[in-house]
């Protein structure tokens, strides 16, 4: 009942004490100090290449080729100067807030500054640095899409690893025996629903904290999956682990474009269903009567049960549709990227989608590019330790874990979850 | 159109919150639901909407008995409810609000905000009411956001509706709207549910009066009857409302608030240029309406709220930018506003409990250790001396009544050598029996010489207790008047009206 | 400021407060479910079961095999092997289980002290990987005299673990960030970290070597074992065990009969009555944390000093962080039922590594069952619904140890 008493207090101010949130410029100011080291102090020489063409494409991009030191301190100053505006905003500017497009151009410029530095000599594949990134980030973005359905309604989903792992176990074997990838795809949901229900057993009709749920739910699924790994999948490997993978699919036309062509339209099905499940998840949330349940149920469900909405079923169904979602994801390891079930393969996506959910605020379209951020950076790891990368790759590979420090620190703008995610619903 | 309750029993463990109660409802009549806090007026509405199921007893409609397995199905059946603590989700529009649980959708389940934008404008329209369909519930004032209940409630078609304490968050004047507001839906035909224990409003609009004690129906009564004889009913005998108390015997000035602000998190003032002296041997009463600034002008006295502007001074020492911890060692005894929520860890044992906030040091932690002893003797002593009615100093405080709650904290709070005493909302669900002995000890605490603050909504508690009366309005002050003040400038005053123009 | 927190924190008491009987009955229900796994995967039992209706009496034998091997190589390999010769192989398999239960005390005694304090410290494998970089770097590169090198690092250690720890107690206190979110997302930039550090020359890499580990720790550092005490045998069990058993010891006198305990338990059990009260709860935030890290610390310096002293890599925290968990939540987060769940867990791992030996039964069923033991312990009205157990009576407060203070 806090929120009401919040309100209630709220009325009786009729002034507003100017606040100015200065945490953005300071964060903007950081990373322009960091340009500008890296085109000051530490300069590197040479031409940095940017390949743009892949074979199939309607019109062959030429290279982009830049002076490496020129580019660098170029963009750091212009970087400075994104900054400086940054701070006229928070102190002149009518919101007195940093507009989300400085902060959105200042994103790209800085890392097109570093790609640039780190790329001195080499050529950067453009195209293929895309296209990892989408791969990394598919999975991502369907653990994250889970962890919003669920925590839209009220319901914290830690257990994002286990649905994932759970339904590439599932993929691989299903897939692999039936020899049909949509029956793997299939069993990857079945299996996402079963640790789903089982996370929402326990935290809705035993109301155990969820938190604890999901973690104990990931451990027993990679003890679970561990051990029938070792003793049955082992056993005749062609039998149960080598599924078909999913074909790619081109589309016609859209894919001859040059860069966004071959990342985007020369895909396989999953990745299409994850561009439908992005649509359909913020569609669902924010234009329907599906959504609209959804959310009352996990702000102020005891609103929502006076108004006849059955939470614990809202929620209940819900999780379960979660954890249908997150398990596509974990299809995608076993019938697309790898092809294969590996013990422990997830390796920790599922806590990286969890920061997807946190920092895109909850939002299903802004995880989905937090989650996409997220396997950019993974991806940019993986390419610079190829071409030769001045920074190590451990520090890369941290950045999306150090990322949502920063955000659930509030540093990056202020988050707000759902205000009952986490609790349960007990009628007094 | 009729209501019929028979024979409703409700019970929860071992407490029966309804025995047996039969009420009759029609339309186009506002029919009054008296009784105390906790009487179980508001368990009884509950199992009216489906919110809970009665152990006995049947409800009837036009003759018809319902069964309600939850509020959808009394809902459906005509029944709508305006809730003590708004169900509105603060996030969500208006129009969003209207219509959830009700969507009119386009096919597929794609939501129609037009037609629900509509729907609010022309039950708004119908009623006198301004209300905007796509402002956000949150940002709205708290009278207008019981609007937007009463509008949601009508979207329903509601023929009987429920207003369980609508007036609790009210000011005078939006009381009286809302009494229109009422009257108007009463001419319309609707059969008018009204829980509240305030005698005055009860006499205003009431053609019936039920008055409910201790679970059951004592009795009704007819619009005309006395304060007297409606309060006697209410708690069972007849009421002693004034506490016997000597005249103040007034020291120097020791607490002093000049210029004091205080800012929420949204940056809001919620209190705003307070000055404000409480003498040595009075009781400083601060009455307003809940959520004018009370709460947290207490709590920046005990240094709670985190940006508070001006200064606070007790016997010359300045307390803002002290911790709470500064604070309570400075002689500064507090009882908080909610205590379930702020004033005892439940799941301790009254011995953890009265300790609770001298953690540090001696008499009960020495060198870093507890000191059990201490603790035992010291509980046994709080225990006889405060009357608190438990079956040892280890039983859980969560398992005892409100009263014997707050008598709990009260022997914490009062068992320390105090330079000032504040003590939030006292006796907010407690017994009559526990009030008295409350009330006295807060006058027996005065006597001795300390500074007493005691913030209430409750007038009839200012007015007893009170040596003067400071009224909050909107987290100002409007006015500091003495302890005798006429109910009706006090009344005025809760508005907004200062004293000189309540006189002219 | 106010904070929701009653609900949530009944559900935390429930988790804490619930009785013996329903620990058990959750421990045998595990059990079966790893019996079942073990039983349908066993290669004999599916060539029996193949025949079952001509001769169900093979499947019954192979079954009983199954199990009855499974159990015995638990057995054998977790307390006692009456097959080998000499009463110190005989006993070699309790001391296992007390090394192995060694760092699993220590972290289930630091999860424990978060949870009373009112908050989840997942942030177990961070730390304890922080605590390992730190004690195994001061046991190489500081020569200090016996024992008292020992006991540097292993303060060294649990300093690091509380720092690290002590960062997520932070930012909940300064920011009120989430301290799930935060540990969960502090132990991946650990194990980069320190990744990275085992992988560079002159940080934490062994000198001369390829590989991503550290050098062995000096012969000082080293916590003596029981063999060097007795002069017999090759017991690897060592002094850790004494630093966890006394750490227990502190750690229930803190809980129970200091006044910084008691305010943990009260910010733990209502943090807005806690603030009222004087209590800073912020501080209480940071302290416990610091103190819960640190208790995993220890479990790092156990680990780099006791049992993996010749140079570790980034798998050194073997789990132990979420383990920590799960023992703390079985243990109902009371320093001695921490002690006696980390007893079990230490049986159930060693014994496990012998039934993967001997019975071909992998090392994952042991997590398999523990996470159901801790699933249905937290979940007791579960428990009482499998064997119809009648509810305890009274509802409406957990049954925890009546006398509080006395406890």
């Amino acid at each position: 009942m806090s929120g009401v008493s919040d309100t209630a207090t709220k009325t009786v101010g009729a002034r507003k004490a100017v606040s100015r949130d200065r945490k953005a410029p300071i964060v903007l100011d950081t990373f322009a100090v960091i340009a500008l080291v890296l085109g000051f102090a530490v300069p590197r020489t040479g031409t940095s290449t940017f390949g743009l063409a892949t074979r199939g494409d309607l019109v062959a991009l030429p290279p982009l080729a830049v002076p490496t030191g020129g580019t660098v301190t170029a963009l750091a100053l212009v970087l400075a100067g994104l900054a400086v505006a940054a701070h006229v905003y928070v102190l002149f500017g009518a919101a007195r807030r940093v507009p989300i497009w400085l902060i959105a151009g200042f994103a790209v410029v800085f890392l097109v500054a570093f790609l640039t530095w780190a790329s001195a000599g080499r050529t950067v594949p453009v195209p293929g640095l895309l296209i990892g990134s989408l791969a990394l980030g598919t999975p991502l973005i369907f653990g994250a899409l889970g962890g919003v359905i669920g925590e839209r309604a009220g319901v914290v989903n830690v257990a994002i690893e286990g649905q994932l792992l759970l339904g590439a176990f599932s993929a691989a074997v299903v897939g692999s025996v039936t020899r049909q990838p949509v029956l793997g795809l299939v069993a990857a949901m079945a299996a996402g629903i079963l640790v789903a229900l089982v996370l929402a057993v326990f935290a809705i009709r035993y109301i155990v904290d969820q938190v604890i749920v999901g973690v104990v739910l990931n451990v027993l699924v990679i003890g679970l999956t561990g051990f029938l790994y070792a003793k049955v999948l082992k056993s005749d490997v062609e039998l149960f682990n080598a599924p078909d993978r999913f074909p790619v699919l081109p589309i016609p036309g859209l894919s001859a474009i040059p860069i966004i062509g071959p990342v985007v339209f020369r895909q396989t099905i999953i990745v299409y269903l994850m561009y439908i499940a992005v649509f359909a998840v913020w569609f669902g949330l924010f234009k329907t009567r599906w959504g609209l349940r959804v959310r009352a149920v996990g702000e102020y469900p005891a609103a929502a049960d006076t108004v006849g909405i059955d939470v614990n079923r809202t929620r209940f169904r819900n999780v379960a549709l979660a954890g249908a979602v997150a398990g596509v994801g974990g299809a995608y390891f076993t019938l697309d990227s790898v092809g294969a079930f590996n013990k422990e393969m997830t390796n920790g996506m599922g806590f990286i989608a969890l920061a997807a959910v946190i920092f895109g605020r909850w939002h299903p379209i802004r995880a989905a590019f937090a989650a996409l951020l997220f396997g950019f950076a993974t991806n940019l790891q993986s390419m610079l330790g190829i071409i030769g990368s001045p920074v190590p790759s451990e520090f890369m590979l941290m950045l999306p874990y150090a990322v949502t420090v920063f955000a659930v620190a509030g540093l990056a703008g202020r988050s707000r979850a759902p205000a009952a995610a986490g609790k349960p619903y007990l009628k007094s | 159109m009729k209501l019929e309750l028979r024979g409703i029993t409700k019970r929860f463990g071992s407490l029966t919150a309804n025995d047996h109660i039969d009420l009759v409802i029609r339309s186009g009549e506002i029919h009054c639901l008296l009784g105390e806090n906790g009487a179980g007026k508001s368990t009884l509405m509950n199992v009216l909407y489906g919110l809970h199921q009665a152990d006995e007893g049947e409800i009837l409609l036009d003759g018809v008995a319902q069964r309600f397995a939850g509020p959808g199905d009394a809902m459906n059946a005509g029944i709508g409810m305006v809730h003590q603590h708004f169900m509105l989700i603060p996030v969500f529009t208006v129009a969003e609000n209207m219509m959830l649980g009700d969507e009119p959708t386009r096919g597929g389940g794609v939501l129609d905000l037009d037609a629900a934008r509509g729907r609010v404008r022309e039950i708004s329209e119908r009623f006198g009411f301004d209300i905007d369909p796509d402002a956000v519930v949150g940002d709205l004032p708290v009278g207008v956001q019981q609007r937007v209940e009463i509008v949601k409630a009508l979207s329903r078609d509601a023929r009987i509706l429920v207003f369980d304490e609508p007036t609790a968050v009210l000011t005078p004047p939006e009381i009286d709207e809302l009494m229109a507001v009422m009257r108007r839906l009463r001419e319309r035909g609707t059969a008018i549910v009204f829980i509240t224990h305030k005698l005055r409003e009860v006499r205003e609009v009431a053609d019936r009066i039920t008055v409910v004690r201790l679970g059951k129906v004592v009795g009704e009564a007819p619009p005309t009857a006395g304060d007297a004889e409606l309060a006697s009913m209410m708690v069972g005998r007849a009421v002693e409302l004034t506490v016997q108390k000597a005249p103040a015997r007034l020291g120097d000035a020791a607490l002093a608030l000049r210029d004091l602000s205080v800012i929420d998190a949204r940056g809001q003032y919620v209190v705003s240029h307070v000055d404000l002296v409480v003498r040595r041997g009075e009781i400083l009463a601060i009455a307003g309406v809940q959520g004018n600034g009370q709460t947290e002008l207490t709590e920046s006295i005990l240094g709670l709220q985190p940006r508070v502007e001006g200064s606070i001074t007790l016997d010359g020492v300045e307390l803002v930018g002290r911790t709470p911890r500064q604070i309570l060692d400075a002689g500064v005894g507090f009882v908080p506003e909610d205590r379930t929520v702020d004033g005892f860890v439940a799941e301790f044992t009254i011995a953890e409990n009265l300790m609770l906030d001298r953690t540090n040091g001696a008499p009960f932690v020495r060198a870093g250790a507890l000191q059990l002893d201490a603790i035992e003797m010291f509980a046994r002593a709080a225990i006889s001396e405060f009357d608190i009615r438990a079956q040892g100093i280890d039983t859980h405080v969560g398992r005892l009544s409100g009263g014997n709650q707050q008598k709990v904290v009260l022997a914490r709070e009062l068992n320390r050598e105090l330079r000032l005493f504040v003590a939030a909302q006292p006796t907010r669900g407690v017994d009559v029996g526990s009030i008295e002995f409350i009330h006295k000890r807060i006058v027996r605490t005065r006597d001795a010489g300390v500074p007493v603050i005691v913030v209430s909504t409750e007038l009839d508690e200012v007015v007893a207790l009170a040596d003067r009366i400071a009224v909050m309005y909107r987290g100002g002050i409007v006015g500091v008047v003495p302890g005798d003040t006429p109910r009706d400038v006090l009344g005025a005053m809760m508005a907004g009206v200062t004293p000189q123009a309540v006189a002219t | 400021m106010r904070q929701d927190t009653l609900r949530s924190h009944r559900v935390l008491r429930e988790i804490l407060g619930g009785n013996a009987v329903v620990s058990v009955l959750a421990i045998g229900l595990a059990l079966l479910v790893g019996s079942i796994l073990v039983v349908f995967t066993d290669p004999e039992v599916q060539a029996a079961s193949g025949y079952l209706f001509a001769r169900p009496a093979d499947t019954v034998r192979a079954v009983g095999d199954a199990i009855g091997g499974a159990c015995s190589a638990l057995f054998q390999g977790a307390v006692f092997n009456g097959t080998r010769a000499g009463w110190a192989n005989q006993i070699k398999p309790l001391t296992e289980t007390l090394t192995v239960a060694t760092p699993l005390i220590a972290a289930g005694l630091g999860v424990s002290v978060a949870f009373r304090a009112g908050m989840f410290n997942i942030g177990g494998r961070g730390q304890m990987l922080i605590a390992a970089a730190v004690a195994g770097w001061i046991s190489w590169s500081f020569p200090m005299p016996h024992l008292l090198h020992m006991l540097v690092c292993v303060l060294g250690a649990m300093v690091g673990g509380a720092l690290w720890g002590g960062l997520a107690g932070v930012l909940k206190a300064r920011t009120g960030a989430h301290e799930v979110i935060v540990t969960i997302m502090l132990n991946y930039v650990a194990f980069y970290l320190v990744s990275f550090l085992l992988r560079t020359p002159g940080a934490l890499q062994a000198p001369g070597s390829a590989n991503p580990k550290s050098p062995a720790a000096l012969d000082t550092a080293v916590m003596p074992t029981l063999s060097d005490l007795l002069g017999v045998g090759s017991f690897r069990l060592h002094a850790g065990f004494i630093l966890v058993v006394a750490a227990t010891i502190l750690i229930w006198w803190v809980l129970n009969r200091s006044g910084v305990g008691f305010r943990f338990r009260v910010v733990g059990e209502n943090p807005n009555a806690a603030r009222v009260a004087g209590i800073d709860v912020k501080r209480v935030y940071l302290v416990a944390m610091m103190m819960s890290g640190g208790l995993i610390g220890l479990a790092g310096a156990s680990q780099v000093l006791g049992t993996t002293t010749t140079g570790f890599g980034s798998g050194i925290d073997a789990g132990i962080g979420f383990d920590a968990i799960t023992i703390a939540l079985l243990g109902r987060s009371r320093p001695w039922g921490v002690f006696a769940s980390g007893l079990m867990f230490g049986a159930l791992k060693t014994g496990g590594y012998a039934m993967q030996a001997a019975q071909a039964v992998p090392i994952d069923l042991v997590l398999v069952v523990q996470s159901v033991i801790v699933l249905l312990i937290a979940a007791p009205p579960l428990v009482r619904a499998v064997f119809r157990l009648p509810a305890p009576a009274a509802t409406t407060l957990p049954h925890r140890a009546p006398k509080a203070v006395n406890r």
